[in-house]
């Protein structure tokens, strides 16, 4: 029998998570555990597929703010790492600012947040991107910098002006780091739109969780993470992919 | 001689280093006739490279001046084809792509140099590869590449910084013979070419003079005219004149060394 080349590659971490999952249901059973301390593998799966909970209505309110974080996250960070690499003083401006910002801690900005903007979608989407704009803002500006220096001299010599050779020149040199940063700002914006849930919220994966706390309902908080990191997994997948379609000819994986 | 092509009248270069002012070059004064093949040869650090700059206009001299073709250099000159130590092509651009490069920078409608990209790519044995990136070739292919590019907007003086100085010394001696056929050894209209380089065998193969520098500050030691006939071919550098004129700037490079003045 052929075994196809992808399953085979994953097969040992395969077989570890079966592993795993099976003396989770074999211990959850032999020691009797009590569901709300710790659910069964089945018990989760039970809370996963029932309609008690109305996972469509959560997973569409993270997943918004995951993306729209994300997106905010990158067209931002894409933007200020354009504006550092553009101009000196632009940089010396900005780059003491944005430090200052990222050393904030998120989660402690979260409740002035909910103050200004009130419940909602939004002000989940500014909290997730908030925590992971940081990472893409650093990897433009670097990627537009770390350009040849004799690049930079041919756009000299043919007398190239300025956006052309960002244009040209050091933004396709750049978008490999781009990628790269983006793709850790994608597992961050999810910790983001969580921890917005987690501080102020209506529905959201993050406020099933919190929910749960109440009502002893632990296999649905786990169901929850599972799902969070579905949504995690297919934002990161998809980053990923459009990495390789963007930019082939780099290697941004890791 | 009428006035040279490329006029090199005092230049000195004196630039400001973390521990103070260091100064790379003094005192350089040479001319390179129009479609002459001068190479410099001197050892590392000697401010080669530094004087290539000049001459693009990429750096200001700080002494003296620099004209070429009867202008004197204040800014990036256009009418010059750089090749560098390492081919600097773009990653993401396929070969044909890259040779196209200078005429976008410049502004000029690609469609245009479309077919002269490709005519140069065939004559440095690269039709085949027009579509492949970068990364799928080979050290001396993408040099080549870079030469094409170089030759692009037919500039009539070339500027090259050791361009086969990362290369094996079997794809050297091949890229000095095609450089020499892209060059156009019988052509009347041919380019002047100053190049830089730190094998001896090399600058006494191509060039019609020698220019040798001593270490820093680089000055001019000697100039050596080579009277080698051309076309060269792989038999020139098995004939007695060949080696005569490479022991001759051998000599002149160990006597500086030997005898640097005391610093």
């Amino acid at each position: 029998m052929r075994v196809p080349n992808r399953l085979r590659r994953n097969l040992p971490s395969i077989v570890l998570f079966l592993a795993l999952l099976i003396l989770w249901q074999v211990a959850v059973s032999a020691f009797r555990m009590r569901e709300y301390i710790l659910p069964s593998p089945l018990a989760v799966f039970r809370a996963i597929v029932s309609f008690e909970i109305p996972w469509f209505v959560h997973l569409w309110v993270t997943t918004a703010e995951i993306v729209g974080g994300f997106l905010l996250a990158g067209a931002v960070g894409v933007v200020l790492g354009i504006a550092i690499a553009w101009s000196a003083v632009l940089a010396k401006a900005l780059v003491p600012f944005l430090v200052f910002v990222n050393t904030l801690p998120k989660v402690a900005v979260a409740p002035l947040f909910l103050l200004w903007l009130g419940y909602g979608i939004f002000p989940n989407i500014l909290i997730a991107a908030l925590i992971g704009f940081f990472p893409v803002v650093i990897n433009t500006a670097v990627g537009l910098t770390q350009v040849d220096e004799e690049l930079l001299d041919l756009g000299r010599v043919f007398g190239a002006p300025k956006w052309k050779v960002f244009v040209k020149i050091r933004i396709p040199n750049g978008l490999p780091y781009i990628l790269s940063a983006l793709k850790i700002t994608a597992t961050a914006v999810v910790v983001g739109a969580i921890v917005g849930e987690f501080v102020a919220s209506q529905s959201g994966l993050g406020n099933v969780i919190v929910t749960t706390q109440t009502n002893l309902n632990t296999p649905v908080a786990f169901a929850a993470l599972v799902w969070i990191s579905v949504i995690g997994l297919s934002v990161y997948g998809a980053v990923a992919l459009a990495a390789r379609w963007l930019a082939p000819w780099a290697d941004t994986s890791g | 001689m009428s006035v040279p092509f490329i006029l090199l009248d005092h230049v000195g270069m004196t630039y400001v280093a973390g521990s103070g002012p260091v100064e790379a070059l003094r005192e350089i004064s040479f001319g390179v006739g129009r479609g002459e093949f001068v190479a410099l040869v001197g050892p590392s650090g000697c401010g080669k490279s530094t004087l290539l700059r000049i001459v693009a206009g990429l750096r200001p001299a700080t002494e003296g001046t620099v004209s070429v073709g009867g202008e004197r250099v204040r800014g990036p000159l256009a009418s010059v084809g750089m090749v560098f130590q390492a081919p600097v092509l773009l990653k993401w651009r396929r070969l044909l792509e890259n040779v196209l490069l200078p005429a976008e920078l410049a502004g000029l409608s690609r469609a245009d140099y479309v077919a002269r990209a490709q005519d140069l790519l065939r004559l440095t044995g690269l039709a085949d590869f027009a579509a492949k990136f970068p990364g799928e070739l080979s050290g001396g292919m993408q040099q080549r590449a870079s030469l094409c590019r170089a030759l692009l907007l037919d500039p009539p003086l070339l500027l090259m910084d050791e361009p086969f100085g990362a290369l094996d010394a079997m794809t050297r001696d091949e890229m000095n013979l095609e450089l020499l056929r892209v060059w156009g050894e019988g052509n009347r209209e041919r380019k002047t070419i100053l190049f830089v380089t730190h094998s001896i065998p090399e600058a006494v193969f191509l060039a019609d003079r020698v220019v040798v520098m001593t270490p820093r500050p680089g000055r001019v030691a000697r100039i050596f005219p080579i009277p080698l006939p051309r076309p060269r071919t792989v038999e020139t550098r098995a004939t007695a004149e060949f080696g005569r004129c490479s022991l001759q700037v051998y000599e002149a490079l160990q006597v500086r060394q030997t005898t640097r003045e005391p610093a």
